[in-house]
């Protein structure tokens, strides 16, 4: 069974949902507290959305220098899969496990609302229960997701393929549109070597049936599956 | 002739004044109160003690103008685990569950300081629920503003919207939703009113009762400051120009302390390592350790010295007084210190032994050596004086209810658009989607419909939540009016398949010592008694919030009624809006014609009168019944409840409401056979309880009508839902109107956020 630690921090408030998704798609999930030093024999680390230590600071930037995260930076180094949510995906960017920032929202408003994204690569470790292009329905609650990056990056990321999740733009037929003006409607990135992911949206929330979608049970039945298949090959 | 001796002994505080009747005034107390006062204690009292006394016999603390009515509301019932008392109401659900829940006001702080005064409600409001053992699962919020074309109102409306979201963001609470309405005697008066809803294990069920002599007094989390002193007087008085200097006794919030608090609270409550515990929110250290002896037959005693404080030079009046956030109050046995200062330090927060239970009955409060209070503590706390005001019904309110609009009627076809584009009816998206509804993964569904939904974690049921309340009914008739806010809140829990379980309060009104206000406040309250008992809810607790007034105006009398029902089921939850087209049409209940206090009438006539339509509570009891059952049965694909606005505005919303459709719905209905001699805004508008519209598959017509025959309620088959994107069209007597779908639909969506582009930049999606 995949191991698969949730990282919390004080203030992290999705910590459970993405538990419980991770072990809903079979997955050994447990928690890793922001004061251990090490995650305790993980196949993958999760980092759950929330306000780490309230983020009054930046979102993640106090974050990144607790006692975890030096683990986590371990694990990524590794090729261990690492995978980032809303919160936990400012915490990558800022510990420069990701490109980019995250900034304000465009309407300088906190938005949560379900957006229509395309999971543009299907072969990372939390997506590869996706066919590529697959259009998915997720719930954001986010005041900081504009996803940010220098030209150069931006460049780079399209280059090598590396934009995971995509906001459909606007315009497009039943889509409301990039929600937040993030650059290029990007909703998530992988790093150069695909194991570290970050998203903006929240697949945990739509993993079960009664909440009215199940369009990101995918990442967890992913991450799940990891070692068992494609995974095995790619950690080093 | 000898004094008698004092009843207890207790110093000034070096340097402060003399008690004067000037001091004595400032306190907020009265003449009477402070002769109880000198009575009780045997002697005068210290400055720190009229500040004592001056808290908890506040309006806001003490309930000392609504005690006598408050008592009439029925609180009693087989599901009621914890009624009225205690920091939230309890509810039993199945398999040894239950729900916590308790609404509450921040009015006055909201008035002054949106933000923050909002921001401290929601904190509050979480708090009064983790301190009973319950993990907070939902947040709603009833709020009241001013009409949005006036700068000042807009303000207000987007600081206290941003204060409750980024406050329950933080923490992680899903907001499931709320209801928000615009007028003008809200303008100086906004109200904002929070509810929270936890679930516990029944087993984990704490309550705020300090017992046990010799345990000790745990002050946990944030330090005390000098901010938020005497708030609850400043909750008790009417607003003036002077309220603007109040602004230094609005508090300031810390959500992820708020976080911090509430993990670790759990902690404390799951691990039994407490015997009680309570929120330091208003009045602070005094009412907590004040409240909690006098629950409990107990004494406390307070060394003030010991508190962690944020500022040197803090004297007891102020360390007791004051209302910084994110504070609780620990009841402990000596044995478990090192355990809960583990737990507490574990979620990084502080911790400090500040007191402990005494054998004596007396509240006493020392600062190291110096005796500043000695208070027999369970007289302070229900000895306040008790009022009854005179109650009497002004001449104006009776020739309101006589009054008829001084023009004429406007056509239906032009009347329903205006009606979507009132802000009190047209949708709330831009304020919802401030508001994390999905954190906890457990919503099913979330802001926009009749009531919110959620799943309680790990089990198959699921809770619906509603705050509802129409102040204009309630002015107009505030008996009909408070048995309205209940019905409506009792049909928008039904409308999703729950059985309505039980109701916090939260009564805002003005001055209750005006004769008119007061019977306003009584009538309402006879009416919510009513209603509650004819649907079985009974009344856990809430708030009372009185002197809404500036010297311009008072706010609609405005009860509002916050309710929770269970759905046993929770995958047979009923959405509010149309699902399919071709599905049936159906409209339950009778329609009247009533176009008393209407919104047809308000913002479309622009005329604000006439006597509301009689509320039918066995009518509404047999409609409850009926769309739970029919829930059960999966007959409905969707269910909406007709309330502002009447019928034609609830089919409207119903096909072109639903907040992320990919389009609006169509719909065809003929409306004829449903009030017979009524004229077309008649049918259309008025406002009569007990309806809803629902749709249905075809061939699940006839079960549906079988099944309201049964529970007698009239039925009517009346149309068909259209396609996506097709016109709405309604048969009237006065002949057909339609309306295109996506018209509607932009003009539902657009009305807020297109008041508020007045501002400039950007009005939020």
């Amino acid at each position: 069974m995949v191991r698969v630690a949730v990282v919390r921090f004080p203030g992290s408030n999705c910590d459970e949902d993405a538990l419980r998704a991770a072990a809903r798609a079979g997955a050994d999930a447990y928690y890793v507290w922001h004061r251990e030093a090490d995650l305790r024999g993980a196949d993958v680390a999760l980092l759950p959305g929330g306000f780490s230590y309230g983020d009054y600071l930046r979102s993640g930037a106090i974050a990144r220098f607790s006692p975890v995260m030096q683990a986590v930076q371990r694990h990524a180094a590794a090729g261990g899969p690492v995978l980032g949510i809303c919160n936990g995906f400012q915490i990558l960017c800022e510990a420069h496990l990701l490109p980019g920032a995250l900034m304000r929202n465009a309407n300088l408003s906190f938005l949560s609302k379900p957006v229509d994204c395309v999971v543009e690569r299907a072969d990372t470790p939390f997506t590869h229960a996706y066919a590529a292009g697959a259009r998915v329905r997720l719930p954001i609650a986010h005041g900081e997701g504009r996803y940010v990056a220098t030209d150069d990056v931006l460049r780079e990321l399209e280059a090598e393929g590396r934009v995971v999740l995509r906001y459909l733009p606007a315009g497009t037929p039943g889509a409301e549109g990039n929600p937040n003006g993030s650059l290029r409607d990007i909703a998530g990135v992988m790093n150069a070597a695909g194991n570290v992911v970050g998203i903006m949206p929240h697949p945990e929330r739509a993993a079960d049936p009664v909440t009215g979608s199940t369009d990101g049970a995918g990442f967890f039945t992913s991450l799940a599956a990891w070692a068992r298949t494609a995974g095995a090959g790619s950690r080093a | 002739m000898t004094a008698p001796a004092p009843a207890t002994v207790a110093e000034p505080w070096p340097g402060e004044p003399p008690m004067s009747p000037a001091l004595v005034r400032e306190h907020n107390l009265n003449d009477l109160e402070y002769e109880r006062i000198v009575a009780m204690l045997g002697r005068a009292p210290t400055l720190t003690e009229l500040g004592v006394f001056s808290a908890l016999w506040s309006e806001h603390c003490s309930y000392k103008h609504s005690k006598p009515v408050l008592r009439t509301l029925p609180t009693a019932g087989p599901q009621v685990l914890q009624g009225p008392g205690e920091n939230a109401g309890v509810l039993r659900l199945p398999d040894g569950w239950a729900v916590a829940f308790k609404i509450e006001s921040h009015n006055h702080p909201s008035a002054v300081e949106p933000y923050q005064g909002a921001a401290t409600g929601v904190g509050g409001i979480l708090r009064d629920v983790f301190t009973m053992g319950a993990r907070p699962v939902a947040v709603l919020n009833s709020l009241r503003f001013g009409p949005l074309d006036q700068p000042r109102n807009r303000y207000l409306f987007r600081g206290v919207v941003k204060g409750i979201g980024d406050y329950g963001n933080c923490v992680g609470v899903p907001t499931l939703g709320g209801e928000v309405a615009f007028a003008e005697g809200y303008s100086a008066n906004p109200l904002v009113n929070a509810m929270c809803v936890g679930i516990l294990r029944e087993t984990d069920l704490m309550r705020a009762q300090a017992r046990g002599v010799g345990n000790v007094l745990i002050t946990v989390g944030a330090s005390t400051g000098r901010d938020g002193i005497h708030g609850a007087s400043f909750a008790s008085e009417e607003l003036s120009e002077a309220s603007e200097a109040r602004r230094p006794q609005v508090q300031v919030g810390d959500p992820f302390m708020e976080k911090l608090l509430l993990e670790a609270t759990l902690e404390l409550i799951g691990r039994r390592l407490i015997v009680a515990i309570q929120d330091m929110g208003a009045a602070g250290l005094t009412s907590s350790s004040a409240e909690m002896a006098a629950r409990g037959g107990v004494g406390v005693e307070i060394d003030t010295a010991l508190a962690p404080v944020r500022e040197p030079g803090m004297t007891p009046y102020e360390i007791l007084l004051s209302e910084s956030q994110e504070r609780m109050l620990v009841v402990a046995e000596p044995s478990r210190v090192d355990d809960v200062v583990a737990v507490c330090r574990k979620w990084e927060l502080d911790a400090a032994v500040i007191g402990r239970v005494t054998d004596d009955g007396i509240f006493r409060v020392r600062h190291g050596d110096r005796v500043v209070v000695a208070i027999p503590g369970q007289r302070l706390v229900e000895d306040c004086p008790v009022y009854t005001p005179e109650a009497r019904e002004s001449d104006e309110a009776r020739a309101r209810r006589g009054a008829r609009p001084g023009r004429g009627d406007v056509p239906v076809a032009d009347a329903l658009p205006r009606l979507l584009d009132a802000p009190t009816i047209a949708s709330k998206k831009w304020v919802y989607e401030q508001y994390d509804s999905t954190v906890q993964a457990a919503t099913v569904l979330g802001p926009g419909g009749d009531a919110g939904v959620l799943r309680v974690p790990d089990t198959g049921f699921g809770l619906a939540v509603t705050v509802d309340c129409n102040g204009r009914v309630v002015w107009l008739d505030p008996y009909e009016g408070g048995k309205a806010a209940v019905a409506e809140a009792a049909r928008n829990v039904a409308c999703t398949g729950a059985v309505p379980l039980g109701v916090t309060d939260n009564l805002n009104f003005g001055n209750p010592q005006k004769p008119e206000i007061y019977f306003q406040f009584r009538e309402a309250c006879r009416g919510i008694a009513e209603a509650c008992v004819a649907l079985g809810t009974p009344v856990t607790g809430g708030n009372v919030s009185f002197y809404n007034e500036s010297p311009t105006s008072a706010v609609y009398p405005t009860p509002t009624i916050g309710m929770v029902g269970l759905l046993a089921d929770v995958s047979a939850r009923v959405p509010s809006h149309f699902q399919r087209a071709g599905d049936a049409i159906v409209v339950l209940g009778r329609t009247g014609g009533g176009l008393g206090g209407s919104a047809y009438w308000a913002e479309v006539l622009g005329f604000v009168g006439g006597a509301p339509p009689a509320v039918d509570l066995a009518a509404e009891a047999a409609l409850v019944r009926l769309l739970v059952a029919a829930a059960g049965e999966r007959l409905l694909r969707s269910a909406h409840d007709c309330s502002d606005g009447g019928l034609l505005v609830a089919l409207a919303e119903a096909a072109v409401g639903a907040p992320y459709a990919e389009a609006p719905f169509g719909a065809t209905a003929d409306l004829r056979p449903l009030g017979p001699g009524l004229a077309d805004p008649a049918l259309a508008f008025a406002e009569d309880g007990a309806r809803a519209v629902v749709s249905v598959a075809p061939d699940r017509v006839a079960a549906l009508l079988a099944l309201a025959s049964a529970h007698g309620v009239p039925a009517a088959a009346v149309g068909t839902v259209g396609e996506p994107g097709a016109a709405l069209a309604v048969h009237l007597p006065g002949g057909a109107v339609t309306w295109p779908s996506p018209v509607l639909r932009a003009t539902y969506f657009d009305a807020i956020p297109r008041r508020l582009r007045e501002d400039g930049g950007a009005a939020g999606s």
